[in-house]
């Protein structure tokens, strides 16, 4: 009988697991090793487009310290907008820069879970998120020559980290969308993104918004993440429960729901053809 | 199912279907019933024209589709309800050899390994004796794709899906586009993997000279259905005919000449 062991142990298995995921991890490090000067340029019109935020404060009559916390106000905004943007955009590449390089269906035929692949690149994109959310705060502090005296750097990433939970779950519901449309799938990742942050108060707070939207801000990770940050840069205040919670557990939810949607779209791309490089 | 096949098809059947405008839909059958089975070690070439379904067929078993109707089992375990198991025993070459072409061949290489569970260290000594065995210069492994040719860039594939060790090893067109001497270079390697290795090989082409000269049965697919699946000699006994070619045209009973229907056209689409 043509017969292959095929029989492995559950450590077996997780070690390979972990193998994997290391490797999606590693091959994006390649590839911004690779694209070095181009993401480069995108930090700084990032942080260029930050500045238009945060100028904002500028031209606004106001006293001095007031003036300052709002410019702060505006720039955790900006940095939080930024940072959602790399996280959805490194996530939903799971499918579009492998349809894009051709290597869909070797990716896609390889023994390793997708929720490990997923989170792979996940994991990435917090890294790589945090480093440029880092060097956006920096350059525009050091810009406009803001005073931050009481800021608690360290439970302000440390909040930044526990909502990006709930931002890869989120994500890994908008990466989806590149199998199911090719051509504009990676464009409705940034539509998220944007309705994520309006009704989260990106800019301004959430009670200048409509009750309804009030009501959706509520399961929106973005705005605890967003008040968090604001209260630790500018007060110095530590991790609070009471942004932390609400966190924990819309990513308890996001991460499986993120995951089933994704499954779902596998199984529909595969129904359908739509696992190949030309879409 | 046969309990010593490396590979048992049966009855499989795939059909796409493309929306042609707001609310008509059109089926077009990339696979129409298709049954076979593969021994274990055995090298069988399947034929057929573009779009006739010898993607489909690879994909499917490739756990990349999902099939309508039918079975496929790869050594036993059910393509469509146990992939991560097969996906442990299959690797493949398709006709393009997809990279990340600003990444070099060792690190596209790691990559693609590291999904089969290799870490670092095995894949460090692994890499250069796999490479080294393709035919490809060593001194080239931390040049980008993007600058090798693409019959280097061929040799490449073949080294990725040789090092995750695949007992069933599926070749879509390995050689379409290639220049002569890499083609004959592609050809030798995949006779070695089977002199070596105890891998079975399922190669699609449409190269009949490929096919004869490598496979132990030809089968051929025309629009979506298996006409034959048997060694080179009784297909040309069967047919009464000389060469593959005049085969191909017995078994479907069309010539060159014939024009491509508009149905043809959507199945190569689609398949």
């Amino acid at each position: 009988m043509a017969s292959v062991d095929t029989t492995f142990t559950r450590r077996k298995v997780l070690r390979d697991e972990l193998v994997g995921l290391y490797g999606v991890v590693e091959r994006n490090l390649y590839l911004t090793k690779r694209y070095f000067l181009w993401d480069l340029a995108f930090l700084l019109w990032t942080i260029a487009n930050t500045l238009t935020i945060v100028f904002i404060s500028r031209g606004v009559d106001l006293a001095p310290a007031a003036r300052n916390e709002l410019a702060t106000k505006l720039l955790v905004g900006g940095v939080i907008w930024a940072f959602l943007g790399i996280i959805f955009e490194i996530v939903t590449e799971t499918v579009a820069w492998e349809r894009w390089e051709g290597t869909i269906e070797y990716t896609f035929m390889a023994p390793v879970s997708r929720p490990v692949h997923l989170i792979g690149m996940g994991v990435y994109a917090v890294i790589y998120g945090l480093v440029r959310a880092a060097a956006i705060f920096i350059a525009v502090v050091a810009f406009i020559g803001l005073h931050l005296p009481h800021a608690n750097y360290g439970a302000a990433v440390a909040l930044l980290a526990i909502a990006s939970i709930s931002f890869i779950g989120v994500g890994m519901m908008t990466a989806v969308l590149p199998l199911i449309s090719p051509e504009k799938g990676t464009q409705l990742g940034f539509v998220a993104q944007g309705l994520m942050l309006v009704v989260s108060g990106v800019y301004y707070p959430v009670s200048v918004l409509p009750s309804w939207m009030q009501w959706i801000a509520k399961i929106s990770p973005a705005t605890y993440a967003l008040r968090g940050n604001r209260h630790q840069i500018l007060e110095g205040a530590g991790l609070a429960w009471a942004d932390v919670w609400p966190l924990l557990v819309i990513g308890a939810f996001s991460i499986p729901i993120g995951l089933l949607v994704f499954r779902a779209g596998e199984r529909y791309a595969k129904r359908h053809g739509k696992l190949k490089r030309s879409g | 199912m046969s309990s010593s096949s490396a590979v048992d098809v049966r009855d499989l059947s795939k059909v796409f279907t493309r929306r042609k405008g707001l609310i008509h839909r059109r089926r077009r059958a990339a696979l129409s019933g298709v049954s076979f089975t593969m021994e274990r070690g055995e090298c069988v070439a399947i034929l057929g024209q573009n779009g006739s379904g010898k993607s489909t067929l690879v994909r499917l078993l490739s756990t990349l589709l999902l099939a309508d109707a039918g079975t496929a089992h790869v050594f036993g375990h059910d393509v469509f309800k146990e992939p991560r198991k097969v996906q442990r025993l299959v690797n493949r070459v398709s006709v393009e050899a997809s990279f990340f072409k600003k990444m070099s061949a060792a690190e596209n290489l790691a990559y693609a390994a590291r999904f089969y569970g290799m870490g670092p260290r095995e894949t460090h000594s692994k890499i250069p004796v796999i490479l080294e065995r393709v035919g490809f210069p060593s001194a080239r492994r931390g040049e980008a794709m993007e600058n090798l040719s693409r019959g280097m860039q061929q040799k490449v594939a073949l080294a990725r899906a040789l090092l995750t060790s695949p007992v069933l090893l599926l070749l879509d067109e390995p050689t379409t586009g290639l220049d002569p001497r890499s083609k004959q270079e592609v050809q030798t390697f995949i006779r070695e993997i089977r002199l070596q290795h105890d891998s079975t090989i399922l190669l699609c082409t449409h190269d009949m000279k490929e096919a004869e000269d490598l496979a132990d049965r030809i089968g051929l697919l025309d629009r979506g259905e298996l006409l034959f699946i048997e060694p080179v000699g009784d297909v040309k006994e069967r047919y009464a005919v000389e060469t593959l070619e005049e085969a191909f045209f017995a078994a479907t009973g069309r010539t060159y000449e014939d024009e491509r229907t508009e149905d043809d056209e959507e199945r190569e689409v689609f398949a």
